[in-house]
């Protein structure tokens, strides 16, 4: 009965320990129970945090590339490379250190400008994209963790947002109950819509990738319906597909003065991200959440029920999700609800998550990169004239890399399988 | 052809998978190579077969030095392989599964199948293997399939075959007729290697024996050697072979199956009405070929299987229609045939794998949050008590030889308040010192008067463990009997025939 043939780890012999694990590998031998799918996708969203860090590395490289190529000037000096090479060079170099030095000073410290405030303002600006992008990444995340893909993140921010928006612009509350309401309402609608996956995957398999991006075209044409009926959502006396803008009472506040326009989201997002921390790493649900990922079968011959679990971890992941929709539309933008609320988000959430490791901390550093590559691919443009397109490029790159650890572990020379 | 294996060395990083081993083979001679798993039997003959490169070492053939780079290599030199999984495809026919990676072609590229099914008749007739051509291999039972890698492996003109754990899928009735088949291929001038970790089956037909224990050779035996010599080279220090039971002392009638039927999705039946009961303080040992229903009554048993009819009475109360965690809370303890699929969460630490089925309410939780130190505490001292060998508590559990992944499982289904034990192959794939360690928790856990129901396709393990003995086959109970029935008895019951002397 041996498919691998290796002595068993003693305690004097600890470094062999990681080691038996490769020597599995190399006989050919899976471990039993999840499918093979699973496990692709289990090493892709739980890889280590250094082929993260190198797949950034990667993706900026290519990016630099792509900068130099685009670039009039550099185009124009390679057609006499040879008889003045050092134009070419020097071109090259202005066009890519131009390029991120603009996405620095887009993203994080501003020092062409004289007062702290003003020089510090990207880094509110940072913030406040990276918000939603914890929040919606926390949702794919936590998803990931029960191996589940949560592609829905779009239709559950749109279901969200119309949730939010509906509650901002109808009542009339004070604020201390009429925002918690706003934002109760959006991850309640997020959690209906992804929990609806989660179900239909417990009781009939129904695969949830495929329900979670049906449930997106659903979702973004219910919204556009809602938005285009007077009497629904579209803003009385209007002829476009818009709400009315939410009402002051359920806007979340500013949390550094008027001057920022960094809101109370981000705060959210940080006790998302404990919260989500928590979840999984001292509760008890979280740990059922785990062991379903993990082994979905060992976890329901130990009397777990795994439907159940994925279900619920839906219900949480939508809400996670609803609350990114919730800060586009309470905080982001506050003159009322369109299709166009989830900019992206709901699917730049999937690699945030990626690039995260499915990890709450991890998914709070990804957040915060890409919130900065947002704000910084704005200035990136207006100052040196590079289409943002680039720093899309960039980070699908990043997915791209992640997604091939192998390809990776190539360029980089790493062994197979790291030794921990 | 004369094998010769020259300080053989096999490294995976820091571990050393095969340290110096030297080995002759002989034609017309059978090789016993004997050692628990994870002891590098695989690896050398992954080596042997061109699958892995060896760091340093030479293999010789007929005195000259062989170089493979892969299994065509080494099967061009005259090396046949008779693997443990069988490599044949099963919606193909004998002939063509012969045939694969050696087609002989005729005109454009068209396959010649009447010479390989006449090469397949010749082979077949001089061993008397009784195999037919055209049957399709799935069809076929597991002993014939094993014929046809053997066929396989003769039709290339394999002088060295490799059988490598052979035995493991086979009734004992095929394991006598593949001892035959060893016999014969003997004769005829091959030179065998027999990898095995079973005692027995060593002693039946090996010339020599070699010995090797964490990746090197630890020395060689005579086939005259005792079975308890033979396991002390192979673990290091003496071992107990046999289980030492006292009478069991029965109380009442504790489990009660009454017309278990179980069909899966598809509808086919795996388990026709079945009955039976076990006394408190009684093990019930269910034997029988792999794939006979076992799997299908210990699923049933614990609420894994979903279409059930009849009735599964524990101490009066019926389990039939509840969920698994509820049959588990009853008190039913579960040690499943597969412990890395539905066993243990192989990238849990042991600490976390010992509360898988204790989420919801344990010593470890408390209003819905794990109780780390609990829990530690309580992992560390079974990490003891059930001698885990491991680093530490937190090691994850997928890293854990079979043995000690076992005794994880082990631990964690022994360590709550029992009913029940329902164990289901519980020493497969396990080293031998680990097979007297869960013997021993098996039989006290019966002295302790739970009623234990054991599954083994082992016949060894079912006389040590059973009060008695239920066999199954296709689903339907041939009969119950009493512990010391003889192995010959139990071996014609596991083919379904029912001798006169025994009431179902």
């Amino acid at each position: 009965m041996s498919g691998t043939e290796t002595p068993p780890p003693t305690p004097e012999a600890k470094s062999q320990s990681g080691q038996t694990k490769e020597a599995d590998k190399a006989d050919g031998v899976t471990p039993g129970g999840p499918s093979r799918s699973q496990s692709v996708l289990r090493e892709i969203a739980s890889g280590n945090a250094l082929a993260g860090v190198l797949a950034v590395v990667l993706a900026v490289m290519v990016g630099s590339l792509m900068i130099a190529l685009t670039d009039e000037e550099v185009r124009a000096s390679a057609s006499y490379v040879f008889a003045r090479p050092n134009d070419f060079l020097q071109a090259t170099w202005d066009a890519i250190w131009g390029a991120y030095t603009a996405l620095f000073r887009g993203a994080i410290y501003n020092d062409r400008v004289d007062d702290f405030a003003t020089q510090i303002r990207p880094l509110t600006e940072t913030l406040k994209f990276a918000g939603p992008l914890i929040a919606a990444g926390l949702g794919v995340g936590l998803a990931f963790r029960a191996s589940l893909f949560n592609i829905g993140g779009r239709g559950q921010m749109l279901l969200a947002g119309a949730a939010a928006g509906w509650v901002s612009f109808t009542f009339d509350l004070p604020m201390i109950v009429h925002l918690p309401l706003a934002i109760l309402a959006a991850m309640l609608a997020g959690a209906l819509w992804a929990g609806l996956a989660g179900l239909l995957k417990a009781r009939t398999g129904a695969h949830e990738v495929i329900v979670t991006i049906m449930l997106n075209y659903v979702g973004y044409y219910l919204v556009f319906f809602a938005l285009s009926r007077q009497g629904l959502l579209q803003a009385p006396g209007s002829t476009n597909p818009k709400s009315a803008p939410a009402k002051e009472s359920a806007i979340l506040p500013d949390v550094l003065g008027e001057r920022f326009n960094l809101h109370l989201g981000f705060v959210l997002a940080l006790v998302a991200v404990a919260g989500v921390w928590w979840l999984l790493n001292r509760s008890t649900l979280g740990y059922r959440i785990r062991a379903v990922g993990e082994n979905p079968s060992a976890a329901r011959a130990s009397g777990i029920n795994v439907g159940r679990t994925y279900t619920v971890v839906m219900l949480i992941a939508g809400a996670l999700v609803g609350l990114a929709g919730a800060n586009q539309v309470l905080g982001t933008v506050t003159s009322g609800v369109t299709t166009d609320l989830d900019a992206g988000i709901g699917f730049d959430a999937i690699t945030v998550a990626l690039l995260g490791r499915s990890r709450p901390l991890g998914i709070l550093g990804a957040g915060l990169l890409f919130g900065a590559f947002k704000a910084g691919g704005f200035s990136m443009q207006a100052s040196e004239g590079i289409p943002v397109d680039i720093v899309l490029v960039v980070q699908s790159l990043i997915v791209l890399f992640i997604a091939a650890p192998p390809l990776v572990r190539a360029i980089f020379r790493l062994p197979a399988k790291e030794a921990k | 052809m004369k094998l010769v294996l020259r300080n053989i060395t096999k490294r995976f990083g820091s571990l050393v998978a095969n340290d110096r081993i030297s080995l002759e083979v002989l034609p017309g001679e059978v090789h016993c190579l004997l050692g628990e798993n994870g002891a590098g039997k695989s690896t050398l003959m992954n080596v042997l077969y061109g699958l892995y490169q060896a760091d340093e070492g030479e293999i010789v053939l007929d005195d000259v030095v062989q170089h493979f780079s892969g299994p065509g290599d080494a099967m061009a030199a005259g090396i046949g392989m008779v693997h443990q999984h069988f490599m044949l495809i099963p919606v193909f026919t004998v002939t063509e599964n012969v045939m694969l990676g050696n087609e002989s072609t005729g005109f454009a590229g068209t396959l010649d199948a009447d010479a390989a099914r006449e090469r397949v008749r010749e082979i077949s007739a001089q061993f008397g293997f009784h195999v037919d051509p055209d049957a399709i291999v799935e069809e076929l039972p597991v002993g014939v399939q094993q014929r046809v890698e053997i066929i396989k492996a003769l039709s290339r003109d394999a002088k060295v075959l490799v059988f490598d754990e052979p035995t493991a899928v086979l009734t004992p009735q095929e394991t006598d007729e593949l001892m035959d088949i060893m016999r014969q291929l003997k004769e005829a001038g091959k030179a065998i290697v027999f990898i095995t970790h079973k005692l027995r089956e060593v002693r039946a037909v090996a010339d020599r024996i070699t010995v090797i224990r964490r990746g090197a050779v630890v020395g060689e035996a005579e086939p005259t050697a005792t079975n308890a010599e033979l396991a002390a080279l192979m673990v290091g220090r003496p071992v107990e072979l046999t289980v030492h039971k006292d009478a069991p002392r029965l109380t009442e009638e504790a489990l009660v199956v009454k017309d278990l039927r179980v069909v899966d999705a598809v509808g086919r039946v795996h388990l026709d009405s079945i009955s039976f009961n076990i006394h408190g303080g009684e093990v019930l040992a269910v034997a029988g070929v792999q794939g006979n229903g076992q799997t299908e009554l210990t699923e049933a048993l614990v609420g894994l299987q979903e279409h059930i009819e009849g009735s599964v009475k524990l101490n009066g109360q019926e389990l039939v229609g509840r969920s698994v965690r509820r049959i588990l809370d009853a008190g039913v303890g579960f040690i499943p045939e597969d412990r890395q699929a539905d066993g243990l969460v192989g990238g849990f630490s042991i600490a976390e794998n010992l509360m898988l089925n204790r989420s919801f309410r344990s010593p470890f939780v408390k209003r819905g949050t794990l109780r780390g130190d609990v829990l530690e505490a309580f992992a560390r001292e079974k990490l003891q008590e059930y001698d885990v060998r491991a680093p530490d508590i937190h090691t994850p559990a997928g890293k854990l030889s079979g043995g000690n992944q076992q005794k994880v499982v082990v631990a964690r289904e022994l360590s709550r308040e029992l009913r029940l034990l329902v164990a289901a192959q519980p020493t497969r794939g396990v080293d031998v010192g680990s097979i007297e360690f869960i013997h021993k928790q098996v039989i006290a856990t019966r002295d302790r008067g739970i009623p234990v129901l054991v599954v083994s396709t082992e016949l060894d393990e079912v006389v040590a463990l059973a009060d008695r003995i239920m066999v199954l086959y296709r689903g339907q109970v041939v009969g119950i009997v009493p512990g010391d029935t003889p192995r010959e008895t139990l071996g014609l019951m596991m083919t379904g025939e029912r001798p006169k002397d025994v009431i179902a």
